[in-house]
């Protein structure tokens, strides 16, 4: 049997190389096929979720629920020092200071990373924005978001934090945050498809002791993690009850 | 729990005894000042099912001005203003208890005696069918909903 491997579609574009060097490598470890398959948006990687062709998935936090609850996923580990922040973004030279200044009639550029949009969506709460009096422009990169408020066709743009900082110097110098989120706890996660689960506590000790060989660093590195973390069912469940505090 | 100490409390204050919903009684001291709830962050806590604190986050630490040792195995009562109605509380037990989310604009008094305004959301800790207690996730309320909650909720006692 070959089980599958998918990393949610918001990852970095510049650590794609990454994951496949960790596939590659979990799979010498294990002495076991996996195929890794890649999705270019979120809704077709639910599908395949759904099809049961997931085995092994680096989750965003907003599917967590939905692959625990619903489907049987099991906590394997989390990247150390990586929560998933979000940002709300003017063009520098916008008179626009504050979230509370912000008014209705509004246009917002965003990606389909579901957990960055939910966090952005609260952080413009506080002027009484939401979906129904702001105009939401959907973008396919962070770059195009960038592009949006570069060129004047919206007002704000939500960006994942780490993305916002792999963008060039020179997008970064015309562009200003407005607030960034401090949320600390709702971040990615590698989790256990039923099917794989047997091999849990062996895929956890591999993944703990990446950081005791040089090999193994160096495809940490590739995928921007330090290290991965331990994570208890009990810490996802308790993501998973944060963010149905925070999904309308 | 223990009384709120005049030491905490800067400036003037006003001292009242407090009864919460199961008979218990505490001094707390208040005053006018309020403090803003900071861009970007969530207050985070979790109770038992009796509504005792197990984990708050640093946010919660912060805004509350009480320290995590003063926190946890306190009810999380700690935090009722008095300004609150009981009924807003009646409604979030009465919510949560029949497995529904409950979200409300809460003024939450602090450790010095000042309060702070959150837009609160409740959800009960289902584990293999059981409530195991709740979490409650606060994030920054607009004005405007601040000013209508403080108009409204005098009227409710």
């Amino acid at each position: 049997m070959t089980y599958q491997f998918t990393v949610s579609p918001d990852f970095s574009p510049a650590h794609i190389a990454g994951w496949h060097i960790f596939n590659t490598w979990l799979q010498k470890q294990l002495s076991e096929a996996i195929h890794f398959e890649m999705y270019d948006s979120f809704d077709a990687q639910r599908q395949a979720i759904n099809e049961g062709k997931v085995d092994l998935i680096y989750a965003n936090p907003y599917d967590a629920a939905m692959l625990v609850r619903d489907k049987g996923f099991t906590a394997l580990a989390k990247p150390i020092d990586k929560p998933d922040e979000a940002m709300v973004v003017v063009n520098s030279d916008s008179k626009i200071t504050t979230i509370e200044e912000l008014q209705a009639g509004i246009n917002v550029a965003y990606t389909d990373d579901p957990d960055v949009q939910m966090m952005g969506m609260i952080m413009l709460e506080p002027a009484d924005l939401n979906t129904s009096n702001i105009t939401m422009t959907p973008c396919d990169s962070y770059i195009l978001v960038a592009k949006q408020l570069l060129q004047g066709t919206c007002d704000v743009g939500f960006f994942l934090e780490e993305s916002f900082h792999d963008l060039s110097k020179m997008v970064k110098q015309q562009l200003r945050s407005l607030v960034t989120s401090q949320i600390y706890i709702i971040q990615h996660s590698l989790l256990l498809g039923p099917a794989f689960a047997e091999r849990q506590d062996e895929i956890s000790q591999i993944l703990l002791s990446m950081t005791n060989d040089e090999k193994g660093k160096g495809v940490l590195e590739s995928m921007g993690i330090k290290a991965w973390e331990h994570l208890e069912q009990e810490d996802v469940e308790f993501m998973i009850d944060l963010m149905s505090t925070l999904v309308e | 729990m223990q009384d709120m100490n005049p030491k905490d409390v800067k400036g003037e204050f006003r001292e009242l005894t407090v009864q919460y919903f199961d008979g218990s009684k505490r001094t707390i001291l208040v005053n006018d000042v309020e403090v803003l709830y900071p861009e970007g962050r969530l207050i985070v806590s979790r109770t038992d099912k009796d509504g005792v604190i197990t984990h708050v986050n640093k946010s919660f630490i912060e805004m509350s001005g009480y320290s995590e040792q003063e926190l946890v195995g306190v009810p999380h009562h700690i935090l009722r203003h008095p300004d609150m109605p009981p009924a807003a509380f009646k409604g979030l037990w009465d919510t949560v208890h029949s497995g529904k989310r409950w979200q409300g604009y809460v003024k939450n008094l602090r450790k010095d005696g000042a309060y702070y305004w959150v837009y609160a959301t409740v959800v009960a800790n289902i584990r293999n069918g059981e409530v195991t207690g709740y979490t409650s996730v606060r994030r920054k309320p607009s004005r405007k909903k601040v000013q209508e909650c403080a108009a409204l909720y005098p009227t409710l006692f």
